[in-house]
C-alpha cells in the first residue's frame, strides 16, 4: 500500500531546511562588505621612514636594541592568537578577512548540522516506523517522480545560498586584488628547511626566524610556537605579504588572520592580513616540508604606530649585519 | 560462451584445480576474487598498526614511540596512507567485491579475460613488496617515504633524506599497481558489456554492478595520469630531467594539477562501489526494490563525471588564480547535489520497506549517516575561502576520513557480511557481528570526531608533535584509534569463529528481500557458476520481486 503522505514529509522536511537558510543572517545581502573593504584602504597612510641621518652612538645604539627587543618579548598577557584546550571553535578573529570568515563558517555550520539532524531524524524514522516486526509486509513502490524533483531542486538551491556569500567572501576578502595593491607596507617572506627569513623592503630590515627550543623556553612561552625573531607589524595596518620559498613547499599559516598561503619555489604569492589588536598571534608551517616540518612556527606581534617604529629603529641596528639581498631568498 | 561445451569436453571443462595450481594460477574469477579479499585484509592490517602507531606518538604532547624520528614518523604516515588506498580499499571492493560479484551478478560465466584477471592480482603483490622494500632503503635518518602519499617535489627531489631509492621504489609500487587497476578497469568494462545474460540490458543491471562500472572509467581515465606524473618526478630525480623543477623551467604545481586530476577521481574510485553495495544491501533488508534505480545510476554517473573536473579544490592555498579557485569552489559544491539525490534515495527505499537490522543492514545504515557527516564537511571545504582556515589542518583528516574510514571502509564491512555466507557457505555470528559494528562506530567516531575541534583550533595535520593546548582531543583521539584497532581484531576473531562452527548458510540466507543472481546458486558457488545459463529477458526491473 502506497502512503500518499510520503511526499508530503518531505517536502515539509526540505522546506523546514530551506526556511532555516533563508534566515541565517550570513546569507543575508552583507551591505557591510564593500564598505569594510573600502575603508580598509581610505584609512592606509604611508609608514614614514625615520630619520637616520645623524650617526649613533654606540651606547644610543644599544638602549634602541634593547627597546625593540622588549618591544618582542614575551607577555602572556598580550597573547591573541593561540588555542585553547579544549577549544571547539576558531581562535578569536585578529583581521577582517577572518572575521568575516568565521561569519561565513558559521552560516554554512547551521546549514549542514540542520542537513545532518535531518538526514539523521529520517532514519531513525525509518528504523522506528518500518521495522519488521511493525510492518511485516513491505510496499514495493520504487518511483516518485515529485519527491526526486523536490531533492534534487532544494538541494540545488540551498547550494546557491551557500555558493553566493562564498563567491563574494572569496573575491572581497581572501583574494581582494585592490587591497593587496595598495598595502601600508610589505612582508616578504621566504620559507627554508626548517625556518623563516624576513624582509622588510621598505624599512631595510631582514632577519631569520627560528623555533626556541623547549629546554631554552623562558616565562612560560608557548611550546612548539615560540621563536627567537619574532615578526613585528602595526595595528590597524594592510600589511601586503609576499611569499617564496628556498628549497621546497612551506607554507606561511596564521589562523587568526584567516591566512594560508603556500611558498613555492619558483613562485611569488601574495596575501593580505590587517591586524585589527595589539597582541602576539602564533601560526605553524601548514605544508608537509620534511622532518621538522613540525618546527618551524610562526609569531606575530601587532604593536601601536610608536612602537612599531621603535622597534623598525632597533632591529635595523640589530639586523644590521644581515644584509637583505644576501638572504636565500634573493641570491638564489 | 565458454560453458557452452558439448558433453564430450565436459569432463576436461569442468577439471577443478587444486593447491597451488588453483591458487597461483587461477584464471577463475571466484578465486581471484578471495585472494584479492586475503590481500585486502593483510594489508589493511599492516595499514591500521600504521595508524595506530601514529596516534600512540599523538596521544600525549612531545615524543613518545618515535624517539625524535621525525622522518620516521613521516615514513609511517605515507605508508598508512598508500596502504589504505592502493592495499586496502581498492582490491577488497574492486578486486575482491567486484571480481566475485559483477559475474555471478549478471549471469556470466567469468571475467571477460581470466588471464588478465590473473595478472592484475599478481602484480599486486610485487607492488606491495616494493612499497615496504622502500621502508628499509637508505643509511640513518634517510629511510623510506616521509612526503606523504602525494609525494609533492621539491620535498621528493630535493630533500636531503629523500636521496636515496626509497622513492624510485615507491614510484616503481605505483606503477604496478596502476598497471594492475588499469587492467582490471578493462576487464570490468569489456565484462559488463558484452557478458551479461540474456535479456539483461545495462538498466535492468544491479546498481552494485553499474558502481562497478563507473568506477572501472574512472580507474582507466585517471591512473595513466598518474602514471605520467611520477614517471615524470622519476626521471627529474635520476636524469636530469625538470619537468617540475623552478631552477630549470619546470614548475611544482604542474606535479600538483596531475596529482589530483588522478587523486580526486581516485577518491570516488573508494567510494562509489560502497554506494552500490550500500544500494543492494538497503534493498534486501528493506525487502524493497532500490528507490529510484535511475536517478541512482544517473546520480553515480554524475558524480562520476564530476570528479573530473574539481581536482584543484585540493590546491586552494597554493596560490592558483582567484578566477580559478572560484570555479573550482562552485564545482565542487556541485556534487552535493548528486550524493545527496543518493541519500534521500537510500532513505526511500527504506521507507515502507520491512527492515531487519542484520550486521550489513546496521553497517549500511552506520554508512549512511557518516557518510552524510562526511559529505557536508565537504561542502564546507569546497568553499575556496572558509578552505584557507581548514587547508592542512585536522578538520581535512577529520572530513575525509569520515567518508574514507567511516564510509568506504564501512561499505567493505556491510559487503563482507552481506556476502561472506554467499562465499564461504558458512554464516557468521549476528551476535559478534553487531559487537564488531559498535565497537568499530564507537572507535572511528572517537577518533576522527574531536579532529573537527583540533581542525578549527588550527592545528595542521602531517606534525609529530604538537602544542600543548591540542592534547585534550588528541588524547580521546588516540582511545578511540585503539578501540577501532581491538574492533579490527575482533574482527579477524568473528572470521575464525565463522569457519570453525560452519553453520551453513543455504543458497540465500537472506530471504525474498535478496533477488540478485548471485542468490540464486548454491553457497559456496560452483567453480564454474551457470552451468544453465539464466534468462534475464521476461525480467522486467533491475530488482525483481520473489513474489513473481
Amino acid at each position: 500500500m502506497f502512503k500518499p503522505s510520503l511526499p508530503l514529509r518531505f517536502l515539509a522536511a526540505t522546506l523546514l531546511v530551506m526556511a532555516f537558510t533563508a534566515g541565517q543572517p550570513a546569507f543575508a545581502q552583507d551591505a557591510n562588505a564593500t564598505d569594510a573593504a573600502t575603508a580598509v584602504m581610505t584609512d592606509a597612510t604611508s609608514t614614514d621612514e625615520k630619520d637616520t641621518t645623524r650617526e649613533l652612538s654606540a651606547k644610543e645604539k644599544d638602549n634602541a636594541i634593547a627597546e625593540a627587543e622588549t618591544i618582542t618579548a614575551y607577555d602572556a598577557q598580550k597573547v591573541r592568537g593561540i588555542a585553547k584546550p579544549w577549544q571547539y571553535t576558531y581562535q578569536p578573529a585578529g583581521s577582517p578577512v577572518m572575521a568575516h570568515l568565521v561569519k561565513l563558517h558559521n552560516g554554512i555550520l547551521v546549514v549542514i548540522t540542520i542537513i545532518t539532524i535531518v538526514v539523521l531524524a529520517m532514519l531513525i524514522y525509518v528504523c522506528v516506523k518500518f521495522r519488521a516486526g511493525r510492518n511485516p509486509n513491505p510496499n514495493r513502490f520504487a518511483h516518485n517522480t515529485m519527491v526526486e524533483i523536490i531533492w534534487t531542486v532544494v538541494p540545488i538551491l540551498i547550494l546557491i545560498g551557500i555558493g553566493i556569500p562564498s563567491v563574494r567572501a572569496h573575491y572581497q576578502y581572501t583574494n581582494n586584488q585592490d587591497i593587496i595593491d595598495n598595502p601600508d607596507m610589505t612582508l616578504k617572506v621566504v620559507g627554508h628547511q626548517w625556518y623563516w627569513s624576513y624582509e622588510y623592503p621598505e624599512h631595510g630590515i631582514a632577519f631569520d626566524s627560528n623555533i626556541v627550543p623547549e629546554d631554552q623556553l623562558k616565562d612560560g612561552q608557548p611550546r612548539l610556537l615560540t621563536v627567537d625573531n619574532p615578526v613585528v607589524v602595526p595595528v590597524g595596518k594592510v600589511v601586503r605579504v609576499q611569499m617564496t620559498s628556498a628549497d621546497v613547499i612551506h607554507d606561511w599559516a596564521m589562523p587568526a588572520f584567516g591566512i594560508k598561503q603556500d611558498t613555492v619555489p619558483g613562485k611569488l604569492s601574495e596575501t593580505w592580513f590587517k591586524a585589527e589588536k595589539e597582541g602576539i598571534y602564533y601560526g605553524q608551517c601548514s605544508e608537509l616540508c620534511g622532518k621538522f616540518h613540525g618546527f618551524m612556527p610562526i609569531e606575530i606581534h601587532v604593536v601601536s604606530d610608536a612602537m612599531f617604529e621603535a622597534w623598525v629603529a632597533g632591529a635595523k641596528l640589530k639586523y644590521a649585519a644581515n644584509d637583505q639581498f644576501q638572504l636565500a631568498s634573493l641570491s638564489r | 560462451m565458454s560453458y557452452a561445451t558439448t558433453a564430450d569436453h565436459a569432463h576436461d571443462a569442468h577439471h577443478t584445480p587444486r593447491g597451488l595450481t588453483r591458487w597461483l594460477c587461477s584464471t577463475n574469477h571466484k578465486d581471484i576474487g578471495i585472494l584479492y579479499l586475503c590481500y585486502a585484509v593483510f594489508a589493511g592490517l599492516l595499514g591500521a598498526a600504521f595508524s595506530i602507531a601514529l596516534r600512540a606518538e599523538l596521544m600525549y604532547p612531545g615524543d613518545q614511540i618515535f624517539n625524535g624520528n621525525y622522518q620516521l614518523y613521516n615514513v609511517f604516515l605515507t605508508a598508512h596512507a598508500f596502504l589504505m588506498v592502493f592495499f586496502l580499499i581498492m582490491p577488497a571492493l574492486v578486486g575482491g567485491f567486484g571480481n566475485y560479484f559483477v559475474p555471478l551478478m549478471i549471469g556470466a560465466p567469468d571475467m571477460a579475460f581470466p588471464r588478465l584477471n590473473n595478472i592484475s592480482f599478481w602484480l599486486l603483490v610485487p607492488s606491495l613488496i616494493l612499497l615496504l622494500a622502500s621502508a628499509f632503503v637508505g643509511t640513518g635518518e634517510a629511510r623510506g617515504v616521509g612526503t606523504g602519499w602525494t609525494v609533492y617535489p621539491p620535498l621528493s627531489v630535493v630533500d636531503g633524506l629523500h636521496k636515496g631509492m626509497a622513492i624510485d621504489l615507491a614510484i616503481f609500487s605505483l606503477h604496478l599497481a596502476g598497471i594492475s587497476s588499469i587492467l582490471g578497469a578493462i576487464n570490468f568494462i569489456v565484462t559488463v558489456f558484452n557478458m551479461r545474460a540474456p535479456g539483461m540490458s545495462l538498466f535492468k543491471m544491479p546498481l552494485f554492478v553499474w558502481a562497478m562500472l563507473i568506477t572501472a572509467f574512472l580507474l582507466l581515465l585517471a591512473l595513466p595520469v598518474l602514471g605520467g606524473a611520477i614517471t615524470m618526478l622519476l626521471t627529474d630525480r635520476n636524469l636530469g630531467t625538470n619537468f617540475f623543477n623552478p631552477a630549470g623551467g619546470g614548475d611544482p604545481v604542474l606535479y600538483q594539477h596531475l596529482f589530483w586530476f588522478f587523486g580526486h577521481p581516485e577518491v570516488y574510485v573508494l567510494i562509489v562501489p560502497a554506494f552500490g553495495i550500500i544500494s543492494e544491501v538497503v534493498a534486501t533488508f528493506s525487502r524493497k526494490p532500490v528507490f529510484g534505480y535511475l536517478g541512482m545510476v544517473g546520480a553515480m554517473s554524475a558524480i562520476g563525471v564530476l570528479g573530473f573536473v574539481v581536482w584543484a579544490h585540493h590546491m586552494f592555498t597554493v596560490g592558483l588564480d582567484p578566477d580559478t579557485e572560484a570555479y573550482y569552489m562552485i564545482a565542487t559544491m556541485v556534487i552535493a547535489v548528486p550524493t545527496g539525490i543518493k541519500i534521500f534515495s537510500w532513505i526511500a527505499t527504506m521507507w515502507g520497506g520491512s527492515l531487519r537490522f542484520t550486521t550489513p543492514m546496521i553497517f549500511a545504515i552506520g554508512f549512511i549517516f557518516l557518510f552524510t557527516l562526511g559529505g557536508v564537511t565537504g561542502v564546507m571545504l569546497a568553499n575556496s575561502a572558509v578552505d584557507v582556515t581548514f587547508h592542512d589542518t585536522y578538520y581535512v583528516v577529520a572530513h575525509f576520513h569520515y567518508a574514507m574510514s567511516l564510509g568506504a571502509l564501512f561499505g567493505v564491512f556491510t559487503a563482507f557480511y552481506y556476502w561472506v555466507p554467499k562465499i564461504s557457505g558458512y554464516m557468521y555470528s549476528e551476535v559478534l557481528g553487531k559487537i564488531h559494528f559498535w565497537l568499530f562506530f564507537i572507535g572511528t567516531n572517537l577518533t576522527f570526531f574531536p579532529q573537527h575541534f583540533l581542525g578549527m583550533a588550527g592545528m595542521p595535520r602531517r606534525i609529530p608533535d604538537y602544542p600543548d593546548a591540542y592534547a585534550g582531543y588528541n588524547y580521546w583521539s588516540s582511545i578511540g584509534s585503539y578501540i577501532a584497532g581491538a574492533a579490527s581484531i575482533f574482527f579477524l576473531y568473528i572470521v575464525i569463529d565463522m569457519f570453525v562452527r560452519k553453520r551453513p548458510a543455504g543458497n540465500n540466507p537472506w530471504g525474498d528481500g535478496a533477488t540478485t543472481l548471485e542468490w540464486t546458486i548454491s553457497s559456496p558457488p560452483p567453480f564454474h557458476s551457470f552451468e544453465t545459463q539464466p534468462d534475464y529477458s521476461k525480467v522486467t526491473e533491475a530488482y525483481p520481486s520473489a513474489h513473481h
